[in-house]
């Protein structure tokens, strides 16, 4: 009861699972190695590497699709001289073979861990399965302790070939503390049905501590409860049946297009993090991509993108909806995405601060650069209006009017150099509740209510304190009521309207969504399934019922 | 006598560029040629063995590079070729099919 720990963490896999607490905080047995002369040395890592290549190559035999190609990546990386060359130098000038090979192989995990760039650095769990598979075959070692099955994995990162050693077909799950929901061990997660949690909010020793008490991890709240109470217990239990029925559900109907019990046609949408995410999805999953964020293409080391990089990105996304609309939002930095070179350091309130629109009009040099990208991109659209460009953080009327002014310059500026281009849409995400109250003031082609802002601005209830999470109800009634008005004055001006914060991917929330008038979300890839089910369960009050839109519950 | 030389560059596009699984269809593809394969992120070098796995995810190139090939030997011609073709096909992966980049020729 009292001794129940609730961690959260960003669900990479979704489900729900129970069982005990399995904590790995091991390191490869290489413990007592005779060292012998150089070359031995080297004859000794020589047999290290030769039995490691032939343990993976068994395992390559047994796997087909995804595990395959990991460990074929695994396969080819070890079986590269490359690899052991610094290694060799060192056991040559007099280091024994399993420090030089752990020195070596630590320095290459570390220039992909420091790449800045977030699909480089996933890789880095491959490097370290490669390092320890040789440590252990240094040792002699069988492979380290196996997980059994039915355990909730908790670790820092997971290398693949210990995912793939577990049986997962008789449950478990995984909560890392660190990870990226773009890492091969995630992507298995997905692939294998395995509830995963990544970035844990606690350190390992947290967890080392209450090592194989009973445990909950829910993927779609994103929580670990260690020692759950039994309230705890009944809620999991409650959520993880409902889950399940709708999971079942959802999963036949994902290429359908979404309506209510009563018919209504509702809009879904997928929210991009990075184009890598669309690799693997069927268009026809969706309505289109309600919010691109264009964040990851600056976050790479290397200085900002230039024209034609952008530009390459956005035709991709493009081509990719195949016609559908594709919604692309110009650069939020700030908040809690801070961009080295561009945003400001050391803001007393960064999310009150410069981020968004308003940090893009101080560096009209770097916005300029990303809307003449996003019109050259226009021009691959099959319809002029395919392409929706969208600012974050308007706040004022005159912003909105700045930036259209600034795409009208770059325009004419791609016009006279004969550079093939279109006209963008040019819409606002509503997230400031400055722009909610008077959206009427807004001459926008579109509308995108950013909810996760918009709740945290409306209810003075930081996204990023848990202590104030209750308050943040994405649906109170001043979220509803701000979303009415939205809707209402997009449905007179006869413009698109749209939700693309987490919300939209709730079924708790998604009922008074559509009850608000909305009927067009935008949620991540991993929810659409979830979401048009929880769409098929909402029954709408017919048109006649509901003139005042007002009553309600 | 049979020393060819030969260059070429291609635009990597597919979205995850020059990675873990595109690295691999890369070397593979570098090894089939007899020829010495190298390519580079700059017209003028460093040039990188086309034919190492762990030099050529080192090189880290993202999607919106511009890879630079340079190749010497008996079939450096068909080897630059190869190479820049597979990544105007993106590596082949999960595409829309365009069927439009079927003729790239000898």
């Amino acid at each position: 009861m009292t001794n129940e720990l609730r961690v959260r963490g960003r669900s990479a896999a979704p489900g729900f699972a129970q069982g005990p607490l399995f904590v790995i905080d091991d390191a490869p047995a290489t413990a007592d190695r005779r060292v012998g002369a150089p070359g031995e040395e080297l004859a000794a890592l020589d047999a290290a590497i030769a039995a490691a290549l032939e343990g993976l190559g068994r395992l390559v035999e047994g796997a087909s699709g995804t595990p395959a190609e990991i460990l074929g990546f695994q396969l080819a990386i070890l079986g590269d001289e490359e690899l052991a060359a610094p290694a060799r130098e060192a056991i040559a000038a007099g280091r024994p073979a399993h420090v030089a090979w752990r020195e070596a192989l630590d320095a290459e995990i570390a220039g992909y861990a420091t790449s800045g760039d977030e699909a480089f650095a996933a890789r880095a769990a491959d490097l370290t399965d490669i390092r320890d598979r040789v440590l252990d075959a240094f040792a002699g070692a069988e492979r380290r302790a196996s997980i059994p099955p039915g355990m909730l994995v908790v670790a820092v990162d997971l290398p693949p070939s210990r995912f793939l050693a577990v049986d997962w077909g008789r449950g478990g799950a995984i909560a890392l503390t660190g990870g990226s929901s773009t890492s091969h061990v995630a992507m298995l997660a997905r692939s294998h049905g395995v509830p995963m949690l990544v970035g844990v909010d606690a350190t390992l020793q947290d967890f080392a501590r209450r090592a194989s008490q009973p445990a909950l991890l829910d993927a779609e709240a994103g929580e670990l409860i260690v020692a759950p109470s039994g309230s705890a217990r009944e809620a999991f239990r409650r959520a993880a049946a409902s889950y399940a029925r709708a999971d079942e559900a959802s999963r036949e109907r994902i290429r359908e297009v979404a309506r209510t019990a009563d018919g209504t046609r509702i809009e879904v949408h997928l929210n991009v993090a990075d184009p890598g995410e669309l690799e693997a999805l069927d268009p026809a999953i969706c309505d289109g991509i309600g919010l691109v964020r264009t964040e990851f293409l600056f976050e790479r080391s290397g200085g900002l993108p230039d024209e034609d990089e952008q530009l390459a990105t956005y035709r991709r996304l493009v081509e990719w909806a195949d016609g559908r609309p594709v919604t692309i939002r110009t650069l939020d930095a700030g908040g809690d995405k801070p961009i080295p070179g561009l945003t400001i350091d050391g803001e007393s309130h960064p999310f009150l601060g410069m981020r968004g629109l308003r940090l893009s009009l101080a560096r009209p040099d770097v916005f300029r650069v990303q809307l003449r990208a996003l019109a050259r991109a226009a021009a691959y659209a099959r319809d002029p209006g395919q392409l929706k460009v969208m600012l974050p953080m308007v706040t004022l009327p005159r912003e909105l009017e700045a930036a259209r002014t600034i795409l009208e310059e770059e325009l004419r500026t791609l016009a006279a150099a004969g550079v093939r281009h279109a006209r963008p849409r040019l819409g606002i995400m509503v997230e400031v509740p400055a722009a909610a109250i008077a959206a009427d003031d807004f001459a926008a082609d579109f509308f995108s209510i950013g909810s996760n802002d918009l709740v945290q601005y409306v209810a003075a209830a930081g996204r990023d304190n848990g202590a104030v999470a209750d308050l943040a109800d994405p649906v109170q009634p001043a979220m509803t009521r701000l979303i009415r008005g939205i809707v209402d004055v997009a449905r007179a001006r006869g413009i698109d309207v749209s939700l693309c914060g987490d919300a939209g991917g709730d079924p708790r929330a998604l009922p008074a969504l559509l009850q608000a008038g909305l009927r067009s979300v935008s949620v991540a890839p991993p929810r659409v399934a979830r979401a048009k089910a929880a769409i098929a369960a909402v029954r709408l009050p017919s048109p006649a019922a509901n003139t005042d839109g007002r009553h309600g519950d | 006598m049979s020393q060819e030389e030969a260059r070429g560059a291609a635009l990597l596009v597919n979205p995850i560029g020059l990675h873990a699984r595109p690295s691999v269809k890369f070397t593979q593809l570098a090894k089939t040629f007899a020829a010495q394969v190298e390519f580079a992120l700059a017209g003028d070098g460093p040039w990188i063995d086309a034919k190492s796995p762990v030099k050529v995810m080192r090189a880290k190139a993202p999607r919106g590079t511009t890879l630079h090939f340079r190749a010497s030997g008996p079939d450096a011609q068909a080897a630059v070729a190869a190479m820049v073709a597979l990544i105007e096909r993106r590596f082949d992966e999960a595409e829309p099919p365009a069927g439009s980049s079927a003729e790239a020729g000898a």
